[in-house]
């Protein structure tokens, strides 16, 4: 039902597989980490992958959803679904705002208007009375889930944040496998055409934008209550930058490539931390790595090598 | 006291020439941009790292070898340039058959590397640099203050603008510049050495972003990450001015400056987005830039 080849359903089963193990092995704070930024990662590869257009703005969606989550949690008190939700939909509707303007450019030239367009909302967070500015909002209660799930254990808020990206990862992929999903790739391969043949594609691009901005908004509204805190951080341009990366490394335009670059990321962030500014150093040295030498990225490589697509 | 619009006139004139100076280092840097994305096809990510690096170089200089503001005004673009000759050498060469987006995430990783290596070298804090004896003190314009420092800025700044305006539209070395930019295949024939024109088009970006760092050295403190704070803004003036012409990043870029300036004296909390603001505007009115070329 979701398009599935048999080799992709057997690399998915894997991945639950994982998931379910995962946390009986591993820290589970470190594994809502990496499935936060997984999902961060498959929601910008529905831009860069499906409809060849970068953006270097996706920190703006994400730590809008961040906040907005973080706030309604802590100063409403709404039930963690709506505060997501709510993060969902401000990132949605930011990328609608944002998007209407961008994608009136494609190429280079999007690249650095989505960067610009993510400057502005980074300067309005550091203004904006609600954010909190250089603290952020801190202490975000992680509340209940339709009123009845106690969040606060880490275990259960595990198996929500899997449901989420689980949810989301279907999501993207039933998206990429519609009719509307082929007009997207058609207008990747070639835009005149597609226009010629009677799709606005402006149109098709926006609404792509705003899915992804929308799963991005989720995502960070999901981080904000796993850590309780929604900082500047989430916006900056550094944010933009790993999750480029992220998906890099894994493979642009494949279906697992961004969550396992998520995991290879988060892992090294975590392990690196400790070396202060030589995590930035390692980042630039693997962006510059994968553009030279392996543009495809891990699952890209392997799935080459196996003639699949993965 | 003179005022204007009811703002005191040492204070509009006193923001009028920080805006010039920012403007200054937009149209330094997004002119680099420009020339380099004409040559070479990329959007050189890494211009705010080599900016800072030349900032850098010049503090070097004085505090390794002793040697002074103006000779590290020559070296410190010269060394840089000659960095940016190497990389352009080494790695970038290897992407002109790709996809844009390459060579601007390429760049990016660059930029990331750069900025890394001398936050470990020299922590984030930010190291002073002197103004030179010369041009310490300030002269009494009449109107107000101006400290002697900012007005060589903008000066310097604006002959070296001009300078390469002159080269590249008024020489042949210039002309030849713009026809491989249109038709390379073409100039090659021609018997013209185009692989070496852009490698020293690289240089050339570079040297000119070099130049722009050690201007700033005495103005904001040398540290790691002066460039990455001026390139996103840097990216809206290209997108604002587009890059087709020369003149118009250097029009854009200090014309955005003077735009910043007048925001901070009569509505402070939007200086910071007001060059987005105008991106925003340019965008929905004239998406191809106010000097771009048609797509």
């Amino acid at each position: 039902m979701f398009g599935f080849s048999r080799p992709q359903t057997i690399a998915f089963l894997a991945m639950l597989a994982l998931i379910i193990v995962c946390p009986f092995v591993l820290y589970p704070v470190f594994l809502m980490r990496v499935l936060c930024a997984a999902l961060f990662a498959c929601a910008f590869n529905l831009m860069i992958g499906y409809v060849g257009l970068l953006s270097f703005g996706h920190a703006a969606f994400f730590g809008m959803g961040s906040y907005v989550a973080a706030w309604t949690m802590k100063t409403w008190h709404v039930d963690a679904s709506i505060a997501i939700a709510l993060g969902g939909l401000t990132g949605g509707f930011l990328g609608l705002c944002l998007g209407y303007l961008a994608i009136r450019r494609s190429g280079i030239y999007f690249a650095m208007i989505t960067l610009a367009l993510a400057q502005m909302v980074y300067f309005f967070c550091l203004e904006a009375p609600f954010t909190g500015g250089e603290d952020g909002i801190q202490q975000v209660p992680r509340g209940r889930l339709f009123g009845f799930i106690d969040l606060s254990n880490d275990m259960t808020m595990y198996w929500v944040v899997a449901a989420i990206f689980i949810a989301g990862f279907l999501t993207i992929h039933r998206i990429i496998h519609s009719p509307f999903g082929q007009v997207l790739k058609g207008i990747r391969e070639n835009e005149p055409r597609a226009t010629s043949l009677g799709y606005r594609t402006e149109d098709y691009k926006l609404i792509a934008f705003v899915l992804s901005t929308a799963l991005t908004g989720v995502a960070g509204g999901t981080k904000a209550l796993v850590f309780g805190i929604a900082t500047l951080t989430d916006v900056h341009s550094s944010t933009s930058g790993e999750i480029v990366l992220t998906t890099l490394l894994g493979g642009l335009g494949t279906v697992f490539g961004p969550a396992l670059g998520a995991v290879v990321m988060t892992s090294m962030e975590n392990y690196l931390a400790q070396f202060g500014a030589w995590v930035t150093v390692t980042q630039g040295a693997i962006f510059m790595i994968c553009v030279l030498a392996f543009r495809r990225g891990i699952i890209g490589e392997i799935g080459n090598a196996l003639k699949l697509r993965l | 006291m003179m005022t204007i619009f009811g703002i005191p006139g040492p204070l509009l004139f006193g923001q009028l020439l920080l805006g010039l100076i920012n403007g200054a280092f937009y149209a330094m840097l997004s002119l680099g941009l420009a020339v380099i994305f004409g040559m070479l096809n990329i959007i050189n990510f890494a211009h705010g790292a080599l900016f800072m690096m030349g900032a850098f170089v010049s503090w070097m200089l004085l505090n390794y070898f002793g040697i002074g503001y103006f000779p590290a005004l020559i070296l410190a673009p010269i060394l840089v340039g000659i960095f940016g000759i190497f990389l352009e050498k080494t790695i970038i060469s290897r992407l002109y058959k790709l996809d844009h987006l390459y060579g601007l995430l390429l760049t990016f990783g660059l930029s990331l590397v750069i900025e890394g290596l001398f936050r470990n070298g020299y922590g984030s804090s930010g190291m002073p640099y002197r103004i030179p004896n010369l041009l310490q003190g300030a002269t009494d314009l009449g109107f107000m203050f101006m400290p002697n420092y900012r007005g060589w800025v903008v000066l310097a700044a604006a002959v070296v603008c001009l300078a390469t305006w002159a080269i590249i539209e008024k020489t042949s070395l210039g002309a030849t510049l713009r026809a491989a930019t249109e038709n390379a295949p073409l100039v090659q024939a021609f018997g013209v050495n185009v692989p070496r024109l852009i490698t020293l088009t690289y240089g050339g970006g570079i040297a000119l972003a070099a130049f722009a760092g050690v201007l700033a050295a005495p103005i904001y403190s040398v540290n790691p990450n002066m460039g990455s704070n001026f390139i996103n803004t840097v990216f809206a003036v290209v997108v604002i001015g587009g890059m087709g012409s020369i003149l118009g990043s250097i029009v854009t870029g200090f014309g955005l400056g003077v735009i910043e300036g007048l925001t901070k004296v009569f509505y402070p909390q939007a200086s910071a987005t007001v060059v987005f603001v105008v991106m925003v505007i340019v965008l929905l009115t004239r998406p191809r830039g106010l000097f771009g070329k048609a797509a």
